[in-house]
């Protein structure tokens, strides 16, 4: 039970505050949420800026161009990053924590010399291409089918979710090539280039009223097969590799965020009197409990999963990850629930930030695993209670 | 940073779960929640109290030269997580304390029983009300089989004995004819029939604040003094103006023992504010080993169980209960050790607040899912809901975690 860091993590610390001190003031002003080329562009500079620093791809391997820090490194990096206000990881998020991993893992050398470098300097952006109208929870009854011709697969299917589709340079897709195989086993992972013929996206408004999502069509897009990553028919396990990892440490900066929100909200009911409620009062201070234990729970997972690359393992295990996932999102929805009646009838004004993070907030418990699926994850898989229908 | 358990800790907790099944086991909690059995409950405590000093858990964390174990705060909490776990009866965290602090003779070995008593608020600027000055007055639990009770007030921490003294027959036979004139206006401390049947509690009234000049009582010295381990000095002194007039008088019996006479061992101003932290988080792991013990429970119940041909626990409605309280133990875990290590005060009332959410709840939950057997006595899930609501009740609701967390955003 020790929650204080080595001499070497503490030094990693100051040298990262002291670079982010000098490179935050440089930053070119933040764009309008609404342009994503411009959103792109200014993701992608801060990447090449962290690139250049030595900070890109702090948590993957020496040998893929990352620096090959410890879990408790990285969790370092977001915190003090997101403490400091620099920018999120943005359009730079598939690549740098889904796609680029898995190359790293799972693709050949020619493969990893492609795709890797450009991931690390910012130069190409990533997105994922893994859910589908039918398939969202139960990501394995993909049916976006990939037939092989000659030296290329055709693919035709329709993508969903798919964040930054717009300004995206390459896909990384799940489709299926072989129909008659168990759902697990007929799945293939390709890279998708955006700009072949046959793919189309189309953004998808949000509740929010963003446009962060898109569906894709593909309608009989021709993809080398050189393109696929691991063994045809073996995509459902070349995913899984790294995809605990989303879970695991993803949300690190939002937590230090949600910390800030809630002191800031706090001052703010104190300064227009709703502070006097005493039932907002408790809800803000079981709040502060609430994102205390979740920082601490994180210092559990990065515990567990430090442990756990010490002997071989993958990342964050299951249970903490799904814990963390369903403690947050709920915690989260509060949070902007509370910053509802901290604002009174100023939170039907969209122009207002805490309304639109209100807004946003609604998908927490639905993306990335929806709350029931967690659930069902901790009953069967970590708890050992039989299998539900 | 690595927040995972040593294997020393691991090795220290899986000893104390051996233990506590060897002294306090199913058979032995079947018996003491026996309506129908024979009690003798303070002897029991009596007993059960030399074991448990034998194997040191009241010296834990005194130094090694004073006789103690010489652990920390995380170690403590481990261990007190044991004794949630196993429903273990007694003043455990009051007795501790005295035993680990050195505040009371005997404690630390076992061989007095210290019970405790909540007097007053935290610290300043809570709007809450301190159970201080609470109209319904403070509960006491086993106070009967205890040999003194800790009473920790506004920035102080004082103790009295109740063994040999007024209070000790007060408590057994309600008001008595002869006391005092100056006690007669204050009720005694009153049975409570408890909810909990293996946490015998009373009820004492506080006087206000301008009425409570302790009385001395009997001019003999304090249980320190009786045992010959203590200095005469100060010991049964009657206390002066000052803070002591303050604390509550516990009916007016009684002696103030103004525990200063332990040798360099005393509470300096704010140590009351330590000492009720610390007893916070220590009941926040009881909390927890019983959130973690009733998730268990629900879960062995969920395999075996079977409705309409299958074991329950393959439907998701009972699925999504247990993992819920997966959920509640994990997050509450995480607060408890951390406010054990970094022994904060905020992180002290996350941990309790959180550890006592995880206790009741999940206590409710696994009744559910015990179904018609959780409405039985006999199940003991019903022992696991009534202890975590009294420990609710101690040192901390949640009412005033939640106002301190509130404040502290500030």
């Amino acid at each position: 039970m020790d929650l204080t860091c080595t001499p070497e993590e503490e030094e990693f610390r100051a040298r990262l505050r002291t670079w982010l001190a000098r490179e935050l003031p440089t930053l070119p002003p933040r764009p309008d949420p609404l342009d994503w080329p411009a959103r792109r562009a200014y993701d992608m500079d801060w990447q090449r800026r962290l690139h250049e620093a030595g900070y890109a791809g702090l948590h993957w391997p020496e040998d893929a161009g990352g620096q090959d820090a410890t879990p408790t490194q990285h969790l370092i990096f977001l915190e003090e990053t997101e403490a400091a206000g620099a920018p999120y990881v943005g359009a730079g998020f598939v690549g740098l924590l889904h796609a680029g991993p898995t190359i790293a893992a799972e693709g050949t050398a020619e493969q990893r010399a492609r795709w890797l470098p450009p991931i690390l300097s910012g130069d190409q952006v990533w997105c994922q291409g893994f859910s589908e109208p039918d398939a969202g929870s139960d990501l394995a009854s993909l049916r976006t089918r990939a037939v092989r011709d000659g030296d290329h697969y055709v693919v035709t299917g329709s993508k969903i979710w798919t964040s930054h589709a717009e300004v995206a340079d390459w896909c990384e897709l799940l489709v299926r090539t072989d129909p008659e195989a168990p759902r697990h086993r007929g799945i293939t992972w390709l890279a998708l280039p955006m700009d072949a013929p046959g793919v189309t996206v189309r953004p998808l408004r949000t509740l929010a009223g963003s446009t962060e999502f898109a569906e894709v069509f593909l309608d009989e897009v021709r993809v080398p097969v050189t393109h696929r990553v691991g063994e045809e028919n073996d995509g459902w396990r070349v995913t899984m590799v790294t995809l605990s990892f989303e879970r695991g440490t993803a949300f690190v900066g939002e937590v230090v965020a949600c910390r800030r929100t809630l002191r800031l909200l706090a001052k703010r009911a104190r300064k227009t009197g709703r502070w006097d409620d005493a039932v907002l009062r408790r809800r803000l201070g079981r709040l502060n409990a609430e994102f205390t234990a979740l920082w601490r729970l994180i210092q559990w997972n990065v515990s567990e999963a430090a442990h756990g690359l010490r002997h071989g393992g993958t990342g964050v295990p299951a249970e903490g990850a799904s814990v963390f996932k369903l403690r947050y999102s709920h915690a989260r929805q509060e949070l902007y629930d509370v910053a509802a009646a901290v604002l009174g009838p100023d939170a039907l004004d969209l122009t207002r930030e805490w309304t639109r993070e209100r807004l946003s907030s609604l998908s927490y418990t639905i993306a990335a695993g929806t709350s029931q699926i967690q659930h069902t994850i901790l009953a069967e898989r970590v708890l050992g209670l039989p299998k539900g229908r | 940073m690595d927040f995972r358990l040593t294997d020393d800790q691991e090795a220290l907790r899986a000893g104390m779960r051996q233990l506590l099944d060897r002294h306090f086991g199913p058979t032995a909690l079947r018996h003491a929640a026996d309506p129908l059995a024979h009690h003798a409950p303070n002897a029991e405590l009596t007993r059960l109290w030399a074991e448990l000093g034998a194997a040191g858990l009241f010296s834990l964390r005194a130094d090694e030269s004073a006789g103690g174990v010489g652990l920390g705060l995380p170690e403590a909490v481990l261990v007190f997580e044991e004794t949630g776990r196993a429903l273990l009866p007694g003043p455990l965290v009051a007795t501790h304390l005295a035993g680990s602090w050195g505040l009371v003779p005997g404690a630390a070995e076992g061989r007095v029983v210290v019970t405790a008593m909540d007097a007053g608020r935290p610290s300043p600027d809570v709007t809450s009300p301190p159970g201080g000055t609470a109209p319904d007055g403070m509960l006491v639990e086993h106070l009967e089989a205890a040999d003194a009770v800790l009473v920790v007030g506004d920035g102080e921490v004082r103790l009295l004995e109740t063994t040999g003294s007024d209070l000790a027959g007060a408590v057994k036979d309600g008001e008595q004819a002869g006391s005092p004139p100056a006690a007669a206006a204050a009720p005694a401390p009153v049975p409570v029939r408890s909810v909990d049947p293996l946490s015998p509690l009373h009820r004492v009234v506080a006087r206000p604040a301008s009425d409570s000049r302790p009385v001395a009582g009997d001019q003999e010295e304090g249980p320190g003094a009786r045992r010959g381990q203590r200095s005469g000095d100060g010991v049964g002194q009657e206390p002066g103006d000052g803070p002591e007039e303050r604390l509550p008088t516990v009916a007016g019996r009684g002696k103030w023992l103004p525990a200063v006479d332990v040798p360099g061992k005393w509470l300096p101003t704010g140590d009351a504010d330590v000492l009720r932290r610390e007893a916070g988080v220590l009941t926040a792991a009881q909390q927890l080993g019983s959130a973690r013990r009733t998730l268990e429970m629900a879960v062995g119940y969920a395999r075996e169980r079977e409705q309409f041909g299958r074991p329950i626990g393959t439907f998701q409605a009972v699925q999504h209960l247990c993992a819920g309280m997966l959920v509640r133990a994990q997050t509450a875990r995480s607060a408890v050790y951390a406010a054990a290590v970094t022994q904060e005060s905020e992180e002290a009332y996350a941990a309790k607040l959180l550890a006592d959410e995880a206790a009741t709840s999940n206590a409710r939950d696994c009744l559910q899912v015990f179904g018609g057997m959780g409405f039985t006595w006999e199940a003991e899930v019903h022992l696991h809901l009534k202890r975590a609501w009294l420990r609710a009740e101690q040192w901390g609701t949640s009412a005033a975690a939640e106002e301190r967390l509130a404040a502290a955003l500030l």
